[in-house]
């Protein structure tokens, strides 16, 4: 079966390993992810600007992309792609004004309906796959390690676009679990990672790290999963920094969570990109 | 008869008359067929406006009156009264709305004098063809039910017993004593809740005026005003109280252990037992859902044991039937449950407890016997956060409106956990403290200043735990610092719901619910403890969130309209019934099952079906009338021939 995909900047460059690895998972399982033709970026923390009309234009122009090929539906990887593409849409399906607006200045493309479903890989593989099929795929055991799942903010908020309950997230628990794996009752995995401040404000990002990798740690993580790549950057790459103001800090991989899939589902370890993950989770490479 | 109409129209101080120029409405109606005087006056229910109408009634000879005022709801019986002084029938005097309909929701001023003047002329030309009507005499069957046996039920029953009326008194529970009977210390004066409850518990269960059903609930309710006929269900308890002496050797020898209720689940009881060792009546129920011998055929060690053979398995629910002349409706709250609070562990932290699991901590007859254990381990706890306002006063996700009780009782619990455990640290978080209440304040600043309770303005964003201690992260709003706190208990304040059961409670009785599930009463001010329906009143927490002091006072409210009722030997209800003409009517019966009220009949009279109207029933709501195919069905003092007067007075 085939789905249309909209992979954005970071899957192309930094988060390599999230696509290639969700690409190997779905085949197995019986999916192409089509990538769609002629995407452009998904506007990211622009879009969201609620007074900026033209920023909306990235996002909506995306799932116009989607109709002139023939979909209905696209599936996103990256946690905020999805965000913005799927708040886009609830903006558009509620303003009619400003819908007219986008459209119009819209001139080379159809008029969008607003009728096209954005969803992100998690809900796929629940409800379209289903985690019991998931289940029966594993091939892998994974019992000798213990998971942090990390939602971060993206895929739980606003509440619109949430694909789960915000305070008691469970998605990701409920695919681990259908993969053999055990989770950690995890706090700080609807926390904030620091997002964009990795930019401009730095020592903020390292405390946040710093507590949500510290405390993965200490409730007994062998590796943290997460679905977004800005979190991924934020608490896997800045560890480094972390461990430099805080030497007794242990470093814990972060990975995403299509990679851990690719392992329980018998995936070659070499085809999920784990040259890309800046501290190897070693656990897993070397069953 | 020629009519003689005064239009009387009220300023409402500004509250009409800001929006809407009353001298202009006056100057209008003046000319208008049948109106032989207007005026106007600043507050026409006050004294001088309703002296105002019964001269003006004298003087004019006026067979008519129409006052344009605020809605019918609030003065209608005011000034109908007023007429009916100088003897003018009460039903030729009617109130044209021109303030709930008019100036309340109308800015223009010009637009809505307009609307205003159409409103009053379309009045006028009612009341030209309102008949002299006389109210029906209802008689009255002077014994009240009361609904819930909690502190308000108790209050409300023990009222109307003493006044020399019976009661019956309906307890879903084993024992009567409601939340209150959980409770520890009461703020603010710190009075222990079972000394200032128990007498009354006792008192409820000797009263020879009171029938206490408990272990039962309303099965169904007909009738009306003065003439209600209740069912009630009386639940198996599978043990005979008659036989029984309450010496408890069953509970002592069932093997079947199972979470107290009573308790808040923090230790068990038996599958038969009584709910706390004070209850009232002091007799056991067999819990059949966890008694081994209904789930498994085998045991019935409790029959072996009871020497007095009161051990009844083959018990069955049972029905009674009683006749009242008015309800009082006290079924009280429940806790919003703290599963619902994910970012505080939606329940899986056993050291995270709600407001009355706390109670049972403090409590001298509680678990631990009043001393300050937590769950988990049965430690000390050395530092407990209390944190209110959880679930309440957050539309958004959960319950839009103030607990009102959450502040107090949390600086109460802070407080008496300082008594037991003098080197421990209280911690309250709090949004603002709301202490409006008699001695509240200072019960609050004894709590700060003297008893070294730390207040923290701010709300909890997530609890989780971490080697044993409960972490808290937290916003300090007064000096804008992000918290992180370690703790070993946490107290939530949860909000309070209503009793699961009043949904469907509120259905048989026919009264309304709000949007929060809460009851509704008549009037937010004016009939705070009457419901819509007549002879159905209400008390305590199933009406909104509110402390005992307030509950009981509603509940003595409650029990002295009920003593209102019961005072007269007949009780009055309007005259503004549906009426048949019998001539037209086919007997179809479209009207019976139309009526909301049972009002409805078809009787056979001479050989012919003919629909009858029960005019106690009948509220005049007029469905009968517009669904009646063959226009048989009017309603007095709202005739077709009225309704198309009024309605081109309107259009003109």
């Amino acid at each position: 079966m085939k789905i249309f995909y909209y992979p954005g900047c970071t899957l192309k460059t930094q988060a390599r390993n999230f696509e290639c690895s969700a690409m190997e998972v779905m085949k197995l399982l019986g999916y192409e992810l089509v990538e769609l033709n002629r995407w452009n970026c998904c506007g990211t923390v622009y879009s969201l600007a609620s007074d900026d009309l033209i920023h909306k234009v990235a996002p909506i122009r995306n799932l116009v992309r989607v109709k002139e090929q023939g979909g209905d539906k696209v599936v996103t990887l990256c946690a905020m792609c999805y965000n913005t593409l799927k708040q886009a849409n609830v903006f558009f399906n509620s303003d009619q004004e400003a819908r007219d607006k986008i459209n119009s200045f819209m001139d080379t493309e159809i008029d969008y309906e607003g009728d096209v479903e954005v969803l992100h890989l998690l809900t796929v593989l629940r409800d379209e796959v289903g985690f019991d099929n998931i289940s029966k795929k594993v091939v892998r055991k994974l019992n000798h390690i213990k998971v942090a799942p990390y939602y971060g903010c993206l895929l739980l908020r606003p509440s619109t676009v949430a694909i789960d309950d915000a305070e008691n997230p469970s998605i990701m628990e409920e695919l681990l679990h259908a993969l053999g794996v055990e989770t950690i009752d995890f706090p700080y995995r609807n926390e904030c990672c620091g997002t964009y401040n990795t930019v401009s404000a730095v020592d903020l990002v390292i405390d946040r790290t710093y507590r949500i990798v510290g405390l993965a740690r200490n409730l007994g993580a062998d590796v943290i999963v997460t679905s977004c790549p800005l979190c991924q950057f934020n608490l896997e790459v800045r560890q480094k920094d972390v461990k430099e103001r805080f030497p007794e800090f242990e470093q814990l991989p972060v990975i995403y969570f299509t990679q851990l899939m690719g392992v329980a589902l018998g995936v070659p370890t070499e085809r999920l990109g784990f040259e890309l993950n800046h501290i190897k989770p070693k656990v897993l490479m070397e069953l | 008869m020629e009519p003689r109409i005064g239009v009387f129209v009220c300023h409402c101080g500004i509250n009409i008359a800001s929006t809407v120029d009353v001298k202009r409405v006056v100057e209008a109606i003046k000319g208008y067929p049948g109106v032989v005087h207007a005026e106007d006056y600043v507050y026409m229910c006050s004294d001088p406006g309703q002296e105002l109408i019964r001269s003006r009634i004298k003087e004019k000879k006026l067979n008519g009156v129409v006052v344009a005022a605020c809605s019918p709801t609030l003065h209608e019986a005011t000034f109908r009264n007023t007429v009916s002084q100088v003897g003018l029938n009460p039903y030729r005097c009617e109130i044209a709305n021109i303030r709930e309909h008019c100036s309340w929701i109308h800015t223009d001023r010009d637009k809505a004098t307009e609307k205003a003047i159409k409103i009053v002329k379309s009045i006028v030309e009612k009341v030209k063809l309102n008949d002299e009507l006389l109210p029906i005499s209802i008689p009255i069957t002077k014994r009240a039910l009361v609904i819930g046996g909690g502190i308000a039920g108790i209050q409300a029953a023990l009222d109307i017993a003493n006044a020399g009326y019976e009661v019956i008194l309906v307890e879903k529970n084993p024992s009567i004593g409601g939340h209150m009977a959980q409770l520890s210390e009461t703020f603010p004066t710190l009075d222990c809740a079972q000394c200032i409850l128990t007498p009354k518990m006792v008192e409820v269960g000797q009263h020879p005026n009171i029938k206490l059903y408990n272990y039962a609930e309303v099965e169904d309710l007909s009738g009306y005003v003065g003439n209600f006929k209740v069912k009630i269900r009386l639940k198996a308890s599978y043990v005979d109280w008659s036989k029984c002496v309450g010496c408890g050797v069953c509970m002592e020898k069932c093997p079947t252990k199972v979470p107290s209720e009573f308790e808040m689940g923090l230790t068990t009881r038996k599958a038969i037992y009584v709910p706390f060792p004070q209850a009232v009546p002091n007799k056991p129920v067999i819990d059949r859902e966890n008694c081994l011998y209904f789930k498994t055929g085998k045991c019935r060690i409790c029959e072996k044991v009871c020497t007095f053979g009161a051990i009844k398995f083959d018990e069955q629910d049972e029905f009674v039937e009683e006749e009242v002349g008015a309800i009082i409706v006290a079924t009280g709250y429940e806790l919003y449950p703290i599963e619902k609070i994910g970012e505080y562990g939606g329940g899986k932290y056993k050291d995270v407890i709600n407001g009355l699991q706390f109670e049972r901590l403090l409590s001298a007859s509680g678990p631990t016997g009043g001393g300050v254990q937590r769950p988990s381990d049965r430690k000390v706890p050395k530092r407990v956060a209390f944190v209110s306002c959880v679930g309440s006063r957050d539309p958004e996700l959960h319950k839009p409106y103030c607990s009102k009780v959450c502040c107090m009782y949390l600086t109460k619990h802070a407080m008496l956990y300082k008594h037991r455990v003098p080197d421990g640290e209280p911690i309250v978080f709090y949004i603002d403290i709301r202490s409006d209440g008699k001695g509240y304040e200072e019960f609050v600043q004894r709590a700060q200043e003297e008893e070294h309770v730390t207040y923290i303005r701010g709300k909890v964003s997530k609890i989780y735990e971490d080697n044993g201690e409960l972490v808290l992260l937290a916003v300090d709003t007064l000096t804008g610092e992000p918290l992180e706190v370690r703790v070993d208990m946490v107290v939530l304040g949860m909000a309070i719901v209503p009793s699961p059961a009043v949904y469907e409670l509120a259905k048989k009785l026919k009264i309304q619910i709000d949007a929060n599930g809460f009851l509704t009463e008549a009037h937010p001010k004016l009939r705070p403890v009457e419901t819509l329906t007549p002879g159905i009143f209400l008390a305590g927490c199933a009406h909104a969130p509110k402390d005992i002091p307030d509950t009981v006072a509603q509940a003595s409210a409650a029990a002295s309209k009920v003593l209102e009722m019961f005072s007269q030997k007949e009780l009055q209800h309007d005259p503004m019934v549906a009426t048949v003409d019998e001539d037209r009517c086919s007997g179809c019966g479209v009207c019976v099952t139309l009526c909301p009220y049972g009002a409805r009949e078809i009787e056979v009279k001479d050989g012919k079906r003919v629909a009858k109207v029960n005019e106690a029933k009948c509220e005049g709501c007029g469905s009968c009338i517009a669904g009646c195919p063959a226009g048989a069905c009017q309603q007095r003092n709202l005739k077709d021939e009225q309704l198309v007067n009024m309605v081109k007075a309107v259009l003109e």
